[in-house]
This record gives C-alpha cells, structure tokens and sequence, in this order.
C-alpha cells in the first residue's frame, strides 16, 4: 500500500473544491446570471482530477504501458514520417490534428437546450469517452506500428467488420464535408467583407506555395509569418471593399456559394499539395492555435456572464428551432467534438503513432490533448452563452421559421419564450458590420458574435467588427483545408475502393482516375451541400443530426476495436473501460438513428416528415414553412434521402459492433483460437520523460543517461 | 537577459518542430548516421519528396473536423 504525502493531498483535495464548487454553482442557479468563471472551473477542476487519476490509472493498470519497450518511432526510424519526436512538439502536432471546426460548431448549437446540458456532456464525455477512446486507440496503434483504424478492424475483428467500418467511414466523410461546407455558406453570404476575405486566402496560399518550392524550400516559420501578416491585412481590407463599390462583386447569394465552393474543392484536390494544401494547412495551425490561446485568455480576463438558461424548455419538448428532438440523445450527438469523436481515432491511430517516443507519452498526447480540445468546446459554449438569447435563437433558427425581416424575426422569437427587439436585432448586425444576422445557422456566426464580445471587452467596443470577421476567417481557413484535404482522403478511400475492381484506380498517380474519383467526392458533398442551401426546413436543422449521428458512429467503430484488442490481449476484466462508452454511445445513435427513421413526429422522424408533406401534396396543399409546390417536393425528396441514411449508418454501426461481439465470445470461449498482430517487443534505448515536466526519478534517469552518451545535445530542454 | 534569450531560442526551436522546418536537418542527421557514405539529397530535393509523399497518400498529416 502506498502513502500519499501530505503535500499533494492539500493540493488534491483544492483542485476537487474548485471543481464542486464549479458544478454547485452551475447546477443550483435558477433564474440569477451566472459566471463563466463557475463554468471554468467545473471543468479545469474535473479535468485535473481525471488526468492525474483515472488516466494514471489506465495507462498503469490497464494498457500497463512500458517504457522499457521501443515505440515504432524508435523502431523503425527513417528520419521522415517514422521518428521519436519531442513529447511536447508532438503534443502540439496532435492538438491541432484533431482540434478544428467541430468542437467549436457543435457546443454552439447545443446551447438551444441551454448550457447545463452541453457542459456536462462535454466534460462528463471527454473525461470517460472522448479522451480515453483517443488515448486507448494511440497505445493499441502504436504496438501495431501505427496501423490504421480501418486496418485494425480488418486484422482484428475480420473482414466484414472491417468493410463495414471502412464504408462508413468513407459516408462520414462526405456528410462531414457537406456541413463544414454548408458551415461556411451561411456565414459567407450576402457578407462582402468576409467573402473577400476568405477569397483571398487563395492568393495568399498560392504565394507562400510557390515560396516554399521554389524561392526558399522548406522555410516555413518565416512563410508563415509573412503570410499571416497578408492575412490579417486581407482582414482589414476586407471592410475596405464592402464599404466601396466592389461591395456588390463580393455580395454573393448563397447558391452562388456553393457552385464556388464545390468547384474550390475539386480545383484544390487535383492540384499538387504544396501549391494550396501546405501552405494553407500552416496558416490554419498557427490562425487555430493563435486563436485558441486569445480565447482562453479572453474569457479568463473577462469571465463573461451567461445569458442562456441553464436549461431550456427545448429540452424536454424536442421541438427547439435550432435541431428538432429532445436533450436524449440529440445533444450527445450534437456535441460530437470536443466530448467523443470518432475522427480522432484515425489521427490517434495514423501519424502520431509513428512519431511517439515512448508508450508511457500516450497518456500525455492522446488523453491530454483531448482534453485541451475539451476544454476548447467549453469555450465555445460560453461565447454562445454569453450572447443575447433572443439573438442567439434569431441567429439559429431556419429562415422558414423566423422570417426575412427582424419584425417577423422578433415575433418568432417571442414565441420562443424569449424576446429581442427588432432594432436591437438590428444593431446587433450593425455592430458586426453585416446586412443581417437573422438565421445565420451552422454555429460559426453564432460563436464569432460571442468571441467578438469577448475581444471587444478587452480591446474596446469600435473592434466588434473586427473581431466578428477575424473568428469567421477564423473557422472558414481550417474549414476549406479540410474542404481539401477531407476530397483527397475520400479520394484516396474510393481509389482503393475502385481498385478492386478495376486495377489502374489503384495507382494514385492515374490522372484520369484521380480526376473522376475527386469528382465523385466533390460530386457528393456538393450535393449535400445543395440540398442544405436549398432545404426549406433549413440545413443545419436536417444534416446536422446526421452529421453528430455518422460521428459518433465512428466513435462506436474505434471504442469496439478498442473493447475487442482488451479482450483478445487478455485485459477482460478491464475490458469496461471503452466497454462502457462503447454502451453508451452506441444507447445514443441508436436511439438517435432510431428516432430519425421511425419518430411520428415530423419534425424528428424523416420518413413521417416525408409522409406528411407528401400527402399534402397529394391535396394540394402547401405547409410552411414550404412556400411553393416546388419547395414540397424537395422537402419530400431530401427527407427520403436522409431517412435511408439514417438507416443505413445505424446498420453500419450494428454490424461493425456485432462482428466485435462475436470475436470477444469467441475468444472468451477458446482464448487460444485468436490472435494479436501485435508488433515485437524490442527494447527501447531512449530515456524521456513520460510527461510535460519530468518527474524527480525522471530527472536522475536523464542525468545518468546523459552521463552515459555525453554528446549528440541537440534539443534543448 | 539570458533567461529572455532562452526563451526566444526555445520558441523558435519550438516553431521549428512543429511546423517540420527542421525535417530536412532531422533527415540528414539520420542518414548521416545510418549510412555514412550515401549521399544526401539538396533541401530543395527533400522538399519535393516530402509532398510527393504526402500526394500519394493523403492520410498522412489529416486533419480532423
């Protein structure tokens, strides 16, 4: 039995005070504003707490992590994509590989059922969900020397399972690229300034590619610097343009913007990756972790007070303008990022595997950095907290159902249960320098007005504008990369795909072929794309449920794999630990799915929403908040497609867990019958510490190691 | 001072590392050490490898949502 000193118990027993007192408040206050202050501190508390125990507690007793055992970065050095990288390097690599759009969307239109859902889904989510699949995934990885999820799956638990994991992988992908998209229309249009900006991204990306191929190779902090330097003066000349006469040229309509878009993205795609994708993807990481710092810093300073509910009557009614359905399970699935993500299972399991320089840094890089996003999505519930909740919902709520003018807006919101006035509504889109707010769905405005109000406190309030655009540039920079590099990897899935079947697919280097499967890609999220613009019942209302469903599907896909390596590699007694997210996040898109497909309420059930309009049009009848006849068809034609999609992810996920299942009793049955393609053992020569700052028994480690190889001190400490 | 100094130089050393500039540096200490007699690629050859590389499989250095 060991004994803890007395020194860390204090220090322990404050950290969980601060949490408590954090939830207390949060959980106990009714009809008084409170402090994000209190927000802040539920969770750095909780998640403190969750590190230094439970995730201590995994690595040690469960995964039993060795550092006496090389990683594949020590293993198979090759000085490029194989080698040991600094601890904290690679926790700055993975953060911004799995940190982007999604936990900044997500939390914000959560915030319809109020914040006390969303904050304790997030921090509940990412302390035994999120962070443990991430972390889980990045070990199980890394003895496999760096396989893929999908080629987990495959080896692990066989080939029908791994078809099925792949298939959905590639539908997630699309449906993921066709919202960000989507995203990105509703705060682009009818807005010049930020259009102008954005548009010139693409110049700026194009000069710093050619820098690095041809003037200096390779130089990229100094690229990097001269291009945020263009970017933030395309920012600033971005309020030059609309207020001159070329306002009108960069005033385009939504519809406008998606032909521009689609055609972005199948340009980018087929171009070579340093003219566009490079150096695009260093302006989003240093604009994304630049940012990200501002903001933790911002609400710190300013420590904003929530306006929002703590729970809303859209939570129990399931009719809430923003997504229809109630708080279970449509906000487990609506806050994907930044509590539970299957995407993260294909970083945790594809480069930074290869780059770890011991497996007792996986609790560190995988658990820590998904906290750090965790706590990213706190943020973005607070900036969408903060904000008028009149405001909010006239933002969030589909054009059909507020209206085009703010009288009509002012009345929907009053029947809400909330109330702006229309020259509030009005100002509050002056302030930021835009023709109108009014239902300006998918989040990112939403989060830009919070984050204004945020900056503008400490810079003054003549910046709102600017800081209004700077978070849509913001979001819209890593949104296009992904818009890029989402098409390639789709790409690259759909080639293989095709290879089976007619070999020339499968070298990647076959123009035609590269040609007609990124038009394919495209083909699909645009199409997504376009219904969404064009869905009467709003887009972000319709995708988005499937958006957070085929997510969290991938989750389910990474926790069976994860729960099926337990099992096999012997650990069945700890086999809950992703056993139990597994459960429970399987319970939610289940249900989800479920409710989508079967709910006799139009507004969550596709298939009834499809026979309600239907038979109005079999009548003759036209039901807001369609307004022509034209409007009922498409209404019917995009809910049969996103019912049959519905359906279709919820049989993915049932076969992938079910084949899962299968191979855990068949291993429970006959332990000799199956086998781990685990990696050899080979015994690791580097000394590192396992954390951010080394331990006292590190530290003598380092010395002697030191002591022992004078020379060859390259990094500094 | 010196402190001041420290940090700068941890900063840069820091930028470096993530954003790969010293890949290429990496890469030739590599080969240096595992194949002393092999010549070693121009940076602006290493470069091209680079993207080449991540042309043919788009995978590597995806970025999530």
């Amino acid at each position: 039995m060991r004994t803890a000193n007395p020194r860390s118990i204090v220090i322990w027993s404050l950290v969980a005070l601060v949490g408590a007192s954090g939830w207390t408040v949060l959980a106990l206050s009714r009809d008084e504003e409170v402090s994000a202050a209190w927000m802040v501190a539920a969770a750095l508390g909780s998640y403190a707490i969750a590190y230094r125990f439970y995730s201590k507690f995994i690595v040690n007793r469960v995964l039993k992590v060795d550092k006496n055992r090389a990683t594949p970065a020590e293993r198979l050095d090759n000085g490029i994509d194989f080698h040991p990288t600094d601890r904290r390097v690679l926790l700055g690599h993975h953060f911004a590989a799995i940190a982007g759009a999604g936990p900044l969307v997500g939390p914000v239109l959560a915030a319809q059922m109020g914040y006390l859902p969303g904050t304790i889904w997030i921090i509940v989510g990412v302390i035994f969900a999120g962070a443990v699949q991430d972390m889980v995934v990045l070990f199980f990885s890394t003895r496999r020397d760096g396989k893929s999820l999908g080629q987990m799956a495959r080896e692990e638990i066989g080939p029908f399972g791994g078809a099925a994991a792949l298939l959905a992988a590639f539908a997630i992908m699309i449906i993921l690229l066709g919202v960000l998209a989507l995203v990105i229309v509703n705060a682009l249009a009818d807005s010049p300034w930020g259009t102008f900006s954005i548009a010139m991204t693409i110049p700026i990306a194009l000069f710093m590619g050619f820098y690095l191929r041809i003037l200096r190779p390779g130089r990229v902090s100094e690229v990097s610097l001269i291009g945020i330097a263009l970017l933030l003066l395309a920012l600033v000349a971005g309020r030059w343009v609309a207020e001159s006469s070329l306002a009108e040229t960069f005033t385009l309509a939504p519809s406008t913007l998606v032909i521009w878009l689609v055609a972005y993205g199948f340009i980018a795609s087929i171009l070579p990756v340093w003219m566009l994708l490079a150096p695009r993807d260093y302006l989003s990481t240093f604009m994304k972790i630049g940012t990200i710092l501002l903001l933790a810093i911002g609400v710190v300073v300013t420590l904003p007070t929530l306006k929002m509910d703590p729970v809303t009557d859209f939570a129990s009614r399931g009719d809430g303008p923003v997504f229809a359905g109630s708080l279970f399970p449509f906000v487990f699935i609506t806050i994907a990022c930044g509590a539970l993500s299957g995407f993260h299972a294909l970083i945790s399991s594809g480069t930074t595997p290869k780059m770890i320089q011991k497996e007792t840094q996986v609790r560190m890089i995988g658990y820590g950095s998904m906290l750090m996003e965790s706590s990213v999505a706190v943020m973005a519930l607070v900036a969408a907290s903060i904000i008028d909740p009149g405001l909010y919902f006239a933002m969030n709520a589909p054009a059909g159902v507020i209206g085009d003018n703010v009288q009509a807006a002012s009345q929907a919101v009053a029947g809400f249960g909330y109330s702006i006035s229309p020259e509030d509504l009005a100002q509050a889109a002056k302030n930021v320098e835009e023709s109108s707010l009014l239902s300006r769905t998918g989040g990112a405005p939403t989060l830009a007005v919070g984050v204004s109000e945020i900056f503008s406190k400490v810079t003054g309030g003549s910046m709102k504008a600017f800081w209004y655009h700077f978070a849509i540039m913001f979001e819209a920079l890593f949104i296009l990369t992904a818009l890029d590099a989402g098409t390639r990897v789709g790409r690259f899935m759909l080639q293989d795909m095709l290879g089976n079947v007619y070999k020339p697919f499968k070298r990647v280097s076959w123009k035609p072929g590269l040609i007609i499967t990124s038009a394919v890609v495209t083909g699909l999220w645009g199409y997504f794309l376009w219904v969404g613009v064009h869905e009467p019942l709003g887009g972000i209302n319709q995708l988005f449920p499937i958006f957070g469903i085929s997510n969290q599907l991938l989750a389910a896909v990474a926790l069976a794999v994860c729960t099926t390596l337990l099992v096999k590699s012997g650990r069945l007694k700890w086999a809950w630990i992703t056993g139990i997210p597994l459960a429970w996040d399987a319970t939610v898109t289940l249900t989800a799915s479920w409710q989508k497909v079967f709910s006799s309420d139009p507004r969550v059930g596709f298939f009834k929403q499809r026979s309600v309009y239907q038979d109005a049009i079999d009548d003759g009848k036209i039901l807001p908040p369609a307004k022509t006849m034209e409007d009922m068809r498409t209404v019917v034609t995009n809910s049969t497609v996103d019912g049959v999609l519905s359906a279709a992810l919820a049989l993915l996920i049932v076969i992938v867990i079910a084949d899962a299942a299968r191979i855990c009793v068949k291993h429970i049955r006959n332990p000799r019958s199956s086998k781990l393609s685990e990696a050899e053992y080979v015994e690791s020569k580097l000394t590192v510490p396992a954390g951010l700052i080394p331990t006292q028994e590190e530290k003598a480690e380092l010395a002697a190691a030191k002591a022992k190889v004078s020379g060859d001190a390259k990094a500094p400490s | 001072m010196t402190w001041v100094l420290r940090g700068l130089r941890w900063v840069r050393w820091y930028t470096r590392e993530l954003t790969d500039e010293s890949a290429y540096d990496r890469y030739v200490a590599h080969k240096r050490k595992t194949h002393p007699g092999a010549s070693v690629p121009s940076r602006r050859e290493f470069e091209r490898m680079r993207t080449d590389q991540q042309e043919s499989d788009p995978r590597q250095g995806f970025r999530c949502c």
